[in-house]
């Protein structure tokens, strides 16, 4: 008997049991929507925030001083020193020191932060500038009161982004604007809108430590990024002398855990959604097993007229896999929309993958053939007198 | 798409159907016990018998004389505690269940007292049935289904489902699939039982005709009446053979025996 004619017979068995049909598939179904939808929208989110940190520049590295009180630091004429002896693989440096608290115009104020910066910051982090320029050397060199803020702050303190030469004030500390940065974030308050740069210099002086514990440092491409990395690193060492004084990251790495982070905890939500698959397969099973109690009297004729075992046991597999497989699609176009929709409303590609389809496919396939087996194998050894005399 | 691989396609086996110059079906001292309990219960006790080509028998007894055992062993649906089948010379009785199903279908046509048909299959597929587990192509399986549709006169009925037809026709039904295997032996399990006595008398009609064209057909009933259709008479009583012979011989046991009873 041909699986053709098993698939044919399978389906209008579901037919003339619809309603049936649908409850036994709904397990299936949420739980392949489910499977998709959660695999789509992890893949969505973590391609999202890989090309935003990747827009950022890979060939980013972050130092971090961790050596507090000690003696030994790394001053900023230092590392622009190391930069400046490394012009292969190094490209730029700019010291990184932040300096919380409020920013005012008159009776204007947010809450935020500034970060001291050298005037290569706009390069290293390919900053793009709406109105006026980044803070320039001379400024860094003479200590100019100067800054250059995103447009949320601009914003929020001038109600418009053309606020060049206005005056504002960070934590007492009066500032003149000399730029603002183009939009990236919708001038949310927390996004990349919400900052402003000034000269290190005066961070310094602000933040009351006189040392820089942290540098952002460019390398000159990504190919040479491990070199840079190990130039840093010497650096690093030859200077503190133990390596939990400092800490050498690169964007790429940094990318790379996030991504590992990710994975990681896509694999766990998907397990946890597998296991309404599990379940759907137990329903399943049962109601396999209902069926084969109703059929009882056809398995005996179908066995009186020179049914093997196994053609008897293909049926029912068959159906049990036909009714999962079914189920299956209709949870991946549920899931597929589940995704599109939830990537429209937050403005990311999880539309789902083909390979996220065909695994969900084929576990829902084998889901039907593995929990119809058990019945299957009930129906096929069946006596067929008993069979044909039950009523 | 066709997966032949998986189709039943042991032609070979066909050779069963082969003749050869032994009985069609022979019993040999079979014995059939159930244990209920201590008790053993002996179904058949002892039974030898032999049904040659061409013959037409009816099977005579009472509800628990032991007949529908018979019925299931000579059908091959059950297997005897003791005692030898053979079945166109073949000892079948050691078979497993795999080998007496190819054996129901290619050498068995069932007839059953309740039709049998499935419900949800048109009478067609129905017909078709025993031909798809032979393994035969979609064609030649709808092919040789309408042939034994128009044998039974019921080729305008094909397309129906069997809740469609009467109980006549539906026994007519059940006869075109147990033709449609072309097989040796015809085994007809009270086939007028549900049917009122017209049609009944109808159905007798279509068998004699049957065996009239060669066709080997073993009647079970326990209805003296339609027994009388038959050529020969195998009564059985509490698993005994009480007699074997012409119906003429059989009207003078079965008059004894209700008397007697």
């Amino acid at each position: 008997m041909g699986i053709g004619k098993c698939i044919t017979m399978a389906f209008s068995s579901i037919m003339n049991n619809k309603g049936r049909s649908f409850l036994t598939m709904l397990g299936i179904i949420i739980g392949v929507a489910a499977v998709i939808a959660l695999m789509s929208m992890m893949n969505g989110l973590t391609n999202m925030i890989t090309s935003t940190f990747e827009d950022m520049g890979t060939e980013m590295i972050s130092v971090s001083i961790t050596a507090r009180g000690q003696t030994r630091q790394i001053t900023p004429e230092e590392m622009e020193d190391l930069v400046d002896d490394n012009p292969t693989v190094l490209r730029a440096v700019t010291p990184r020191i932040t300096v919380g608290g409020t920013v005012k115009n008159g009776s204007e104020s947010v809450t935020s932060s500034a970060t001291g910066v050298s005037s290569e910051y706009s390069d290293i982090i390919n900053l793009d500038l709406a109105v006026g320029r980044f803070i320039s050397y001379m400024d860094v060199e003479q200590n100019n009161n100067v800054c250059v803020i995103g447009s949320y702050i601009a914003r929020e303190l001038f109600g418009t982004i053309e606020c060049l030469d206005s005056d504002l004030k960070i934590n007492g500390t009066k500032f003149r604007v000399v730029g603002v940065i183009e939009e990236s974030a919708d001038s949310e308050a927390g996004s990349d809108d919400d900052c402003i740069y000034i000269p290190y210099t005066i961070a310094i002086t602000m933040s009351r430590s006189n040392i820089v514990n942290n540098y952002t440092i460019s390398a000159v491409s990504e190919e040479t990024l491990d070199q840079a990395m190990a130039v840093i690193k010497r650096f690093c060492y030859e200077n503190l002398g133990n390596e939990d004084y400092y800490n050498v990251i690169s964007m790429r790495e940094l990318i790379d855990m996030m991504q590992d982070m990710l994975g990681t905890m896509e694999v766990a939500l998907v397990v946890i959604a597998g296991i309404s698959l599990l379940v759907a397969g137990i329903g399943i099973m049962n109601i396999m097993l209902v069926t084969v109690t109703e059929r009882t009297r056809e398995i005996g004729i179908r066995k009186s007229l020179g049914a093997k075992k196994r053609h008897i046991m293909q049926q029912f597999v068959i159906e049990a896999g036909t009714i999962s497989s079914v189920g299956g699609i209709f949870g991946i176009i549920l899931g597929g929309a589940m995704s599109t929709l939830f990537g429209k409303l937050v403005e990311i590609d999880s539309a789902p993958s083909p390979g996220a389809i065909a695994l969900a496919f084929g576990v829902s396939l084998s889901i039907g053939l593995l929990f119809g087996f058990l019945p299957a194998n009930k129906a096929a050894k069946l006596n067929p007198i008993d069979a044909l005399r039950y009523e | 798409m066709r997966f032949d691989f998986l189709n039943n396609k042991n032609n070979d086996k066909d050779e069963i159907k082969e003749e050869s110059g032994a009985p069609l079906v022979k019993f040999e001292d079979i014995y059939k016990i159930y244990q209920m309990g201590d008790t053993a219960v002996h179904a058949l006790d002892g039974i030898s018998l032999e049904i040659n080509r061409g013959e037409f028998v009816a099977i005579v007894g009472q509800s628990g004389s032991g007949k529908s055992t018979c019925m299931n062993i000579m059908g091959c649906l059950d297997t005897p505690t003791s005692g030898t089948y053979l079945l166109n010379g073949r000892d079948i009785s050691a078979y497993k269940d795999d080998e007496l199903a190819e054996v129901r279908n290619k050498m068995l046509g069932f007839i059953f007292q309740q039709y049998n048909l499935i419900p949800k299959l048109t009478v067609e597929e129905n017909v078709a049935l025993p031909l798809l587990y032979a393994g035969l192509g979609d064609r030649e399986r709808r092919e040789r289904a309408m042939e034994s549709l128009r044998r039974v006169g019921l080729e305008d009925k094909a397309k129906n489902k069997p809740a469609q037809l009467s109980g006549g026709q539906q026994q007519r039904a059940s006869i075109a699939r147990a033709l449609a295997g072309n097989p040796s032996v015809i085994l007809a399990d009270e086939p007028t039982g549900a049917l009122d006595s017209r049609t009944g008398r109808e159905v007798m009609e279509f068998l004699q005709k049957l065996n009239e064209e060669g066709n080997t057909i073993v009647l079970i009933t326990h209805d003296n009446s339609i027994a009388a259709r038959a050529k020969r008479i195998v009564r059985i009583t509490d698993g005994k053979i009480v007699y074997d012979g012409p119906v003429e011989g059989d009207k003078i046991v079965a008059s004894r025996m209700s008397a007697g009873g």
